[in-house]
Order: structure tokens, then C-alpha cells, then sequence
């Protein structure tokens, strides 16, 4: 009796020592690992912070009025940012009057239409548009895309609405118009695949529910399917936004570069990605420096709120770990 | 009645088939410009990188205009070496937070950093660019290859993470439990009991980043900054493939415009092996379900 209750204390001691060995080692793990967590947290933090610092000379310069200058003058030193934000407005606005529809109805077709076989592949090439490089996009932009624009597509928008001052002006190829529909092709692949999973998170009895009504296929997506995912969607497309926004190589090799605002597509533009493309290694001083880093701040505010708000639109349709798979 | 699906007949019948065959074919055509624009882009790539590729292209610097021949030998290996260096920094941050998120990151603090991580996903690379400037470029005066490295591991860190917390996530609680049954501890069950059964998927996270990453060419505009030499020092500046494609894409003589194309191919081919590759691995792990 004395020898097993020694014996069943000893154990005991031993397992509350193993225990408190391995609550050690379940604590610094448990520690590393929150302290990586936060990593990110902290880098997202101290990004946005050293943005802030560095740009803080050009804001106190030219304050709110640098939003609104058109003036981009560096050896004047005058900095007005209005013609960037101008063209990345515009370019994305393109990208996602062009870009949104094709990617919507890819996504309906893969989602809704296309039979088992076909999903996956089709999937696949889709979502590899996302995969191309930018740089590569840029290349094929100059060298395919916009001189066809020239040749081709914008006398023919010319002939057919030339009356908008939207299509008039010589056609150079290189432009708004081609950073555009880059841009679309760029965002197709986000909002495609984003709206996809999104609508195949519909419940199926939605559907079932319509087609026992005698609607047709079409009546289904739009009656039932759209309604159901419509946040989702919009998400997506703001998904696609943001990513239009802060895009920068494939727009700067073709849209021209020039700090310019005008009415016309075909005209050369500037982005605010690309001016800081274009000009961040030439700044030689650092108000001009300044002024750049500012305009990487707005891009960076603007895409934080947008990215912050397609997330909390697709959330709530599909959760995350679960249509997200 | 009031239902507009009851009241058609007739000729409504036939309109809404009409309608739905437009609509339907819409979605379709979606799709096929979809791909068409893919093809199109690939068979270009292709073509004229195809023309221009040779041997001497993988190993030899680039030459000064007008001399024929030259290569992006430098630009390959600058953009392995920025690659290793972001994976170094970049994969164990991002496997660290997603083992947290999958693990412990059920309360707020879980929640933040997944939404600040997705959010992450979303930051423009450009901006990514002049964070690495101000937080490497500027200490060490002057552009380096580690300063390109980081900007590529802060873009590589958030898709590190949200793939390697959803394959954790996957893996049976029942695994958990029968290895915490056994006396082992929670840290080495999730080491060695957790992340290994996550492994394939963890590895396709990674393989997705990298080739994100290998593409990347604005962030290094002003951190790796382009070297025209042979240089592997990790505090000099460094060559990049994207970066010399950007470079030549732009010159006005056809001799590097054709080696533009020549790097094209040869970085697309390397996003494309290690997507489909990418895609393999998940594909083989599914079927083992």
C-alpha cells in the first residue's frame, strides 16, 4: 500500500514535470509564433507610417492643394498630383467598364453553364492571366496591342463615336485607351475568379426553386443566382479595382507618360503608380522625393480602403476558409 | 396573376428562349476572349522570344548597342538570387503567422491579422517598393540586392500565410487529438504531426508566391535597381530579369527589344512551370484523399 501510493506519487511528479516542461515548450512555441502573426501587423503598420514620415515635406508644402494641382513641374518645384490621380481614375474606370462584364460572364459560364469537363481547364487558363507578369503585359501591350489600337481599333471607334469627345484626336496607340484595356485584361482574371467561387456558393435549391417554375437558364442566373451573390460580385469588382489602381509596369509601358489632363481616350495619360515608376531614381532632391512618396501614400490609402471593402463585401457572401477554398 | 414567368406565353415564350441563347452565348464568348487574350499573348511570347533565345542568351551579360549577341545571364541568376533571399525572409514570417492563424487565431487578434494579411495581398507592389527604399535603401546607402529581397518577401509573406492557414485548417482535428493523447506536446504536434500532413499544400503556397514574386518588376525599380554587370554581392545593386525586360522593351533598337522578348519567354516560362507545377501537387494530393 505505502509502496504504490509512493510509486502513484512519483508518477504523478514526474507527469506534472513533463506538463510543466511541455507547457513551457507550448508557451514560447504558442510566443514565436503570435510574435510572426504580428509581424504582419507591424510591417503594415511601420509601412504606412514610414510613407507618412517621408512624404511629410511635401505635405506640409503644398498641404491639400497638392491633390488639386495640375502643375508637375520638379525643376520649378511645384508638384500638383491632379493629372496622375486624374489618369489612374480614368485608366481603372476603363478596366473595369471593360474588364468587369467579359469577367462576369466568364464567371457565370464557369460557374452556372459549363459542364464538369470543361470547368476545371477553362478555370485554369483564366486564372493564369493572373499569373503573366506585368512586366510581360507591358511588352505585349507596345508591341501588339497598340498598334493595332492604332491601325485599327481607334479609327474604327473614331468612325462609329467620334461625335464624344471621348474618340476624337489623332490615334497613337500608346494611351489612356491602352492602358485601359490592359488594365482589363489585368483584372479580368480577379473578378472571374472572385464572382466564380462566390456564385457557386449560391445553394443549389435557389436554383432548383426557379427551374421548377419553368424559368429559363438565364431567368435562373439573373433571378436567382445575382441577387443571391450580389455583394460578392460587387466585391469582386472592387477586388478588381484596387488591383487596377496600384497596377504600374504594364500601364506605364503603354500609356504614354504624360502628365496631362484630356478629354480624349486616345491621348496620352500618366498614372500615379507610374510617375513613381518613372521618376523615383531621378529625384534629386528631396522635396521632389517627397512629393513622390505622397503620391504613393494616396495610392496606398485608396487601396487599403478599397481592398478593406471588397473584403468585408465577398465575407459576407462566401467566409473565408469556406468559399474561399 | 402577378407572375411574369405564368402571364408569358406565345410569343413571350419564344423571346425569353431567344434572350436566354444571347445571354448564355455572352457568357460563353466571356469566357473564349478570356483565353483568346491568353493565347494570343503566349504565342507572341513564343514566337518572338523564340527567335531571339539562344544558349549564349543563359549565359552572357548584356552587350553595349550595336554589338550583336549578349544575353541576361546576370538578370537569371540576379533574379534567383532576389528569389532566394525573399523566400529566406519572406516563407518562414508567413508560415509563422499562418500556423498561428490556423492554430491559436480564433480570438480578435486572429481576426485582425487576417484582415490586415488579406488586405496586405491588395497593396500595390510599387508602394511595397518605397517602403523597402525607406526601410532598407536608405540606411544602407544605396541600392542592394537584399533591399530587393525584402520588397519581394513583403509581397510574398500574405499569400504565404492565408494558403498555408486554409491547408492547416484542413487537417483533422482527430490528428491533433490523438497525438495530444499520446503525452506529446501541442508545439510538436503541430510541427510534426500538422504541418507535415499540410506539407504538399504548404509547398503549393509557397510555389504561388515565388512565381508572384518572380514577376514582380516595380518593386525593384528602386531597391534591386538593375545591374547592366556580373554581380552576386547581396549590398550592390543586382539584375532582374523583369527589370531588364522592362529596360530593353522601351530602348529604341531592335536588337534588345528582341532580347525583351527573349526574357519574356524565359520569365514566363518559369511563372508557368511553377503554377502548373504548383497545380500538380494539389492536384496529386486530392486524388490521395
Amino acid at each position: 500500500m505505502v509502496t504504490r501510493s509512493s510509486s502513484l506519487g512519483r508518477a504523478t511528479a514526474v507527469l506534472t514535470a513533463g506538463a510543466r516542461s511541455r507547457a513551457w515548450g507550448d508557451r514560447l512555441f504558442r510566443w514565436v509564433v503570435t510574435v510572426l502573426g504580428c509581424a504582419i501587423l507591424i510591417l503594415v503598420g511601420l509601412m504606412v507610417f514610414k510613407m507618412v514620415d517621408s512624404s511629410m515635406p511635401a505635405i506640409q508644402r503644398f498641404g491639400l492643394a497638392f491633390l488639386w494641382g495640375t502643375t508637375w513641374d520638379p525643376v520649378a518645384q511645384q508638384f500638383g498630383a491632379l493629372p496622375f490621380i486624374f489618369g489612374t481614375v480614368v485608366s481603372s474606370l476603363i478596366a473595369l467598364l471593360v474588364g468587369g462584364p467579359v469577367g462576369l460572364g466568364a464567371a457565370v459560364f464557369l460557374s452556372e453553364l459549363a459542364p464538369a469537363w470543361l470547368r476545371s481547364p477553362v478555370s485554369f487558363l483564366v486564372e493564369l492571366l493572373a499569373a503573366i507578369p506585368s512586366v510581360v503585359y507591358g511588352l505585349w501591350g507596345v508591341f501588339v496591342m497598340a498598334p493595332w489600337l492604332r491601325s485599327t481599333a481607334e479609327p474604327a471607334l473614331a468612325r462609329l463615336l467620334g461625335f464624344l469627345p471621348l474618340f476624337q484626336g489623332p490615334s497613337y496607340g500608346i494611351g489612356m485607351l491602352a492602358g485601359g484595356l490592359v488594365l482589363a485584361i489585368m483584372i479580368l482574371p480577379t473578378v472571374a475568379a472572385v464572382s466564380r467561387d462566390v456564385m457557386r456558393a449560391v445553394p443549389v435549391a435557389q436554383r432548383e426553386g426557379m427551374l421548377a417554375l419553368g424559368a429559363t437558364e438565364w431567368e435562373v442566373i439573373r433571378e436567382a443566382v445575382m441577387p443571391y451573390a450580389r455583394s460578392g460580385i460587387l466585391g469582386a469588382v472592387i477586388l478588381g479595382l484596387g488591383r487596377a489602381l496600384g497596377e504600374t509596369m504594364a500601364v506605364t509601358m503603354v500609356i504614354g507618360n504624360r502628365p496631362e489632363i484630356s478629354a480624349s481616350l486616345f491621348a496620352p495619360s500618366y498614372t500615379m503608380a507610374s510617375v513613381i515608376a518613372n521618376e523615383f531614381t531621378e529625384a534629386t532632391y528631396s522635396l521632389y522625393l517627397s512629393a513622390l512618396t505622397e503620391i504613393g501614400l494616396a495610392l496606398l490609402g485608396v487601396t487599403l480602403l478599397v481592398n478593406a471593402l471588397a473584403k468585408l463585401l465577398v465575407w459576407r457572401i462566401a467566409p473565408p476558409g469556406e468559399g474561399a477554398r | 396573376m402577378g407572375n411574369p414567368l405564368l402571364r408569358q406565353s406565345g410569343r413571350g415564350h419564344v423571346r425569353r428562349k431567344v434572350i436566354n441563347l444571347v445571354m448564355l452565348s455572352l457568357t460563353g464568348i466571356s469566357a473564349l476572349l478570356a483565353i483568346a487574350v491568353l493565347f494570343n499573348l503566349l504565342a507572341w511570347v513564343l514566337i518572338q522570344g523564340g527567335s531571339a533565345i539562344s544558349p549564349d542568351f543563359f549565359v552572357q551579360t548584356p552587350k553595349p548597342v550595336g554589338e550583336a549577341g549578349g544575353g541576361m545571364g546576370n538578370a537569371i541568376i540576379g533574379t534567383l538570387i532576389l528569389l532566394a533571399l525573399a523566400s529566406v525572409i519572406g516563407i518562414p514570417v508567413g508560415l509563422g503567422a499562418g500556423i498561428y492563424l490556423a492554430e491559436y487565431g480564433d480570438g480578435r487578434l486572429g481576426g485582425a491579422i487576417r484582415f490586415v494579411t488579406d488586405v496586405l495581398t491588395g497593396i500595390p507592389s510599387i508602394t511595397v517598393g518605397i517602403f523597402a527604399y525607406t526601410v532598407v535603401v536608405v540606411p544602407m546607402r544605396g541600392f542592394s540586392a537584399l533591399a530587393g529581397g525584402v520588397a519581394l518577401a513583403v509581397l510574398m509573406i500574405p499569400t504565404v500565410t492565408r494558403t498555408s492557414e486554409e491547408v492547416m485548417r484542413l487537417v483533422p482535428g482527430s490528428l491533433r487529438e490523438a497525438s495530444l493523447a499520446l503525452g506529446i506536446p501541442r508545439w510538436k504536434t503541430i510541427l510534426r504531426i500538422v504541418v507535415p500532413t499540410a506539407a504538399s499544400g504548404i509547398v503549393t503556397g509557397a510555389m504561388l508566391a515565388v512565381a508572384r514574386a518572380a514577376g514582380e518588376t516595380a518593386p525593384l525599380l528602386f531597391t534591386a535597381f538593375g545591374n547592366r554587370f556580373w554581380s552576386t554581392a547581396l549590398d550592390r545593386p543586382i539584375a532582374a530579369l523583369p527589370l531588364q525586360v522592362f529596360t530593353y522593351a522601351l530602348s529604341p533598337y531592335d536588337d534588345w527589344r528582341a532580347q525583351a522578348w527573349a526574357g519574356a519567354l524565359v520569365l514566363v516560362g518559369m511563372v508557368l512551370v511553377m503554377n502548373v507545377a504548383a497545380r500538380l501537387l494539389t492536384r496529386g494530393n486530392r486524388q490521395q484523399e
